[in-house]
């Protein structure tokens, strides 16, 4: 695709930084999804990392074309994420939130540990495959699709059972499945995310998808809100901005993000965009 | 060969039961999954480091020294973070997501202030010579590590089974309600419960730090996953399942780094906290009650 | 014709038997109250009904099939509702949502329809709007269809909660203390309910405190003491039943009413 001459200027002089907010709001997004459901997934940077690696090694061992790769990137993200959430999402929501952690603390061991995933360097040489259009075309996409499905049966069936899923479960709704569901398509959000940055960036290592990316993705989420799916993205970007407009404030991202998060649930339990979707039909 | 290994991972064990046993004691009497946990790890391990380095303590001083600051520090965090959501009544995943942002914004603020390299005690704190039993080697820090679990434990038994305190401890870990209605003062003993957690993680982290001489702030994150591992595989809020589950987890661990490869340890941990989660989400010892959802 | 039966219905909780053997048929079109003292058992047996707890043994049937293992959203599905003892509406939502919500099994529309915004999507919806009014013009709330539901005054909140039970027409409603908290006038106005709902084609099982109100609107009245059935039968019947007697007043005082024993009418359990 071509862009007018004073757009090809912009993207090149920004070019992370916009790559970044779109990434980043996809990243959101994939936490409101499981947050929607009054779950809580730790898991959304190892989900990102399996579709980071598992695209990187099918672009460069298998030389895939780039428009199977990124839909194949959310194979694997998907199946871990049925493996950890079919036994933990029947339970108390603290087991899903204990299993997503440790799936982060145990990938970041295995990359660094398996020689075929690069180690400790990484894996490097990533072409560079992803076009800012596609990073915001695949933005829309997940903003609308979230946004009718959440003013739907459906909708209405996630905020019950984030309220109460007892209740939720005796109007008929299956909350296991649509909990599931949730965890499974936060997955291939996140994993498709990861192969869009992989794609984007040339390098991609074992620390990027550890601890703290996986804690600074619930404080997207947490600093919008989850009432609507503009919402946790929004989030995302004054996040991704604030290094970028304040010089020296990104030694401090890790102490500014953690606290957010505490502020959040402590005093701003609806998060800064305090909307509520209205489910009237049309 | 084996017998030795298997020494080696029975005292590799110890140190995951005594980090665990604090962290399932605090679930099961505060019903949160209180992510700080790690962080009292690394205090406990940075304030021996502080302790024997700048000041010239011994061990026998700095380890008590980092335990109680562990404690204290760890009552110091429950009650900024978690008193208010526990008088809401709030849901357990409000109260798991604060500790969350907390832990990380304190290993940040860790890492400016100290710097994310790895740091060791002093050389000498401890004996470098090991003793040689029927072929087995155990080096004095594996002594104290076993030891120390071992006085830690017994005292933790002795506090919960022949105290008041304890019989209070395990009235509120049954029934908080009732135990309020007993006339038992919940909230001291929350911050009673948080120190004792608090100290069990710092005296884990010195050890640990001792064991591996490898101190660095993230190092008690790194060790939340055996914490997770140890705490389902052993019951959610049940102590002598953590025990048991602790040393197995070091035995395996230790088993797989021998027989088949060191990479593929915390690969072994994760499958076996996840074939549990499976086949027995309650815990493979059958004490603590399942949280449904 | 039965609709719903238990058999040697069983539920133990760590030591303590909460329900214990229960017997129990409810017939089509009837109002079956179950009532007994605090602690007897209503609630867990209204949760063994619905689903939320699982029988430790025995058995319950439900319009011919066998629901003992069936997961709660399935029970909505055969058409089973319930109202709870301390009212759970879903408060951020709605009136209006909160019924809807009740009618999420009715509405046919599937994902793709969803996201797609295909015909049969504003079709299953504008449906499903038309039924939930129905269901708050029931309970009287038409006017207040916009309001938060947290909002809404407490007996609103009841009969928000009846209304969102009712909207996917059950077979079989489960209100569990109904009258509690409510005034006489506001009691009676629920009775009158009940029997529209009753008069409407569905059966109501109810566990209530209110001996008035129970009197009132039951056919048949099943009574529980620590877990155990101990009556089952006609309201009218209760009164010279000595066991039920019992267990309201004790034994000393049942036993003091035997020995006065002289035709007067027993003073009502």
């Amino acid at each position: 695709m071509t862009y007018p001459p004073w757009l090809d200027d912009f993207l090149w002089t920004y070019q992370n930084v916009i790559h970044a907010l779109g990434i980043n709001g996809l990243l959101a997004l994939s936490m409101y999804v499981v947050l929607a459901v009054g779950q809580l997934s730790l898991g959304q940077a190892a989900f990102m990392g399996l579709g980071a690696y598992s695209s990187a090694l099918m672009t460069l061992k298998l030389h895939l074309p780039f428009f199977v790769v990124l839909p194949a990137s959310c194979v694997v993200p998907a199946l871990f994420a049925l493996a950890i959430g079919v036994p933990t999402l029947r339970l108390s929501g603290v087991y899903l939130a204990i299993a997503t952690i440790g799936l982060g603390e145990v990938l970041r061991a295995i990359y660094l540990n398996l020689d075929v995933l690069g180690g400790a360097l990484g894996l490097s040489g990533i072409p560079q495959r992803t076009e800012t259009w596609m990073i915001y075309l695949l933005l829309i996409v997940a903003i609308a699709v979230l946004w009718r499905v959440g003013h739907s049966r459906i909708g209405r069936a996630m905020e019950a059972m984030r309220e109460d899923p007892n209740a939720a479960q005796v109007m008929g709704v299956n909350v296991q499945r649509y909990r599931l569901g949730a965890l499974v398509a936060s997955a291939v959000l996140a994993g498709v995310a990861g192969a869009l940055g992989a794609h984007a960036s040339n390098f991609i290592g074992p620390n990027e998808y550890g601890f703290e990316p996986a804690v600074t993705i619930l404080s997207y989420a947490l600093l919008g809100g989850i009432g609507t799916p503009f919402a946790p993205v929004l989030g995302a970007w004054i996040l991704t901005l604030l290094p970028e407009v304040l010089r020296g404030f990104s030694d401090f991202r890790g102490v500014f993000n953690g606290l957010i998060i505490v502020l959040a649930v402590l005093f701003l339990p609806n998060g800064l965009l305090a909307l509520r979707m209205k489910r009237r039909a049309a | 060969m084996l017998s030795q290994q298997l020494v080696n991972g029975v005292l590799l064990g110890a140190t995951y039961a005594l980090f665990a046993l604090g962290f399932t004691l605090m679930f099961g009497v505060l019903r949160v999954i209180n992510l700080t946990y790690g962080f009292y790890f690394s205090a406990g391990a940075f304030i021996a480091l502080f302790a024997t380095r700048q000041w010239g303590f011994s061990i026998w001083l700095a380890l008590p020294l980092a335990a109680i600051g562990s404690g204290l520090i760890a009552v110091l965090l429950d009650w900024l973070l978690l008193t208010r959501l526990r008088a809401k009544g709030a849901p357990e995943l409000a109260s798991l997501m604060v500790t969350l942002g907390a832990v990380l914004a304190l290993y940040s603020a860790m890492t400016l202030l100290f710097g994310p390299d790895i740091r060791r005690l002093p050389p000498d704190v401890i004996g470098a010579d090991a003793l040689v039993f029927a072929g087995i080697r155990v080096t004095q820090a594996q002594f104290l590590v076993v030891g120390t679990t071992a006085v830690l434990v017994l005292a933790l038994v002795a506090l919960m089974r022949g105290t008041r305190l304890g019989v209070g401890i395990r009235a509120m870990a049954e029934r908080p309600d009732a135990a309020e209605l007993m006339g038992i003062d919940t909230a001291r003993l929350a911050a009673l419960v948080s120190f004792l957690s608090g100290f069990l993680a710092g005296a884990g982290g010195v050890l640990i730090g001792l064991n591996f001489n490898a101190i660095q702030p993230y190092m008690g994150e790194q060790m939340m996953l055996r914490g997770f591992v140890v705490i389902i595989v052993g019951g959610l809020g049940d102590l002598r399942g953590a025990l048991i589950a602790g040393l197995l987890l070091g035995v395996i661990e230790v088993l797989t780094a021998g027989y088949l490869d060191s990479g593929l340890k915390e690969a072994v941990a994760f499958a076996i906290l996840v074939a549990v989660l499976w086949t027995r989400p309650s815990g493979l010892f059958g004490q603590a009650v399942l949280r449904r959802a | 014709m039965t609709l719903l039966s238990t058999a040697g219905l069983t539920r133990k909780f760590a030591g303590l038997v909460a329900v214990d053997g229960v017997d129990m048929a409810v017939e089509v079109g009837s109002v079956h109250a179950v009532i007994g003292p605090n602690g007897a058992g209503k609630t867990t047996l209204f949760n063994l009904i619905s689903g939320l707890v699982e029988p430790t043994s025995g058995s319950i049937d439900f319009n011919g099939n066998d629901i003992s293992r069936l997961p709660v959203h399935a029970r909505a599905g055969l058409g089973m509702a319930r109202s709870f003892q301390n009212i759970r509406i879903f408060s951020a939502m709605t009136v209006l949502e909160n019924v809807l919500t009740g009618l999420h099994s009715t509405i046919t529309a599937g994902v793709g329809a969803i996201v797609l915004r295909l015909p049969g999507f504003h079709r299953a919806e504008k449906t499903a709007v038309e039924r939930a009014r129905m269901a708050l013009e029931l309970v009287g709330l038409s006017s207040k269809s916009e309001l938060l539901a947290g909002a809404l005054p407490y007996g609103d909140q009841r009969r928000l909660e009846i209304a969102r039970a009712m909207a996917a027409h059950p077979r079989l409603l489960l209100l569990d203390e109904p009258a509690a908290g409510m005034n006489p006038a506001e009691t009676s106005s629920l009775a009158a309910l009940v029997r529209r709902i009753r008069d409407a084609g569905t059966t109501v099982l109810l566990v209530e405190h209110d001996m008035g109100f129970v009197m009132d609107i039951s056919d048949a009245v099943t009574v529980l003491n620590f877990g155990r059935r101990i009556f089952h039968g006609p309201p009218g019947a209760i009164r010279q039943e000595p066991a039920v007697i019992e267990a309201y007043l004790g034994k000393k005082m049942a036993a003091r009413l035997a020995a006065r024993k002289d035709g007067q009418k027993a003073i009502a359990p």
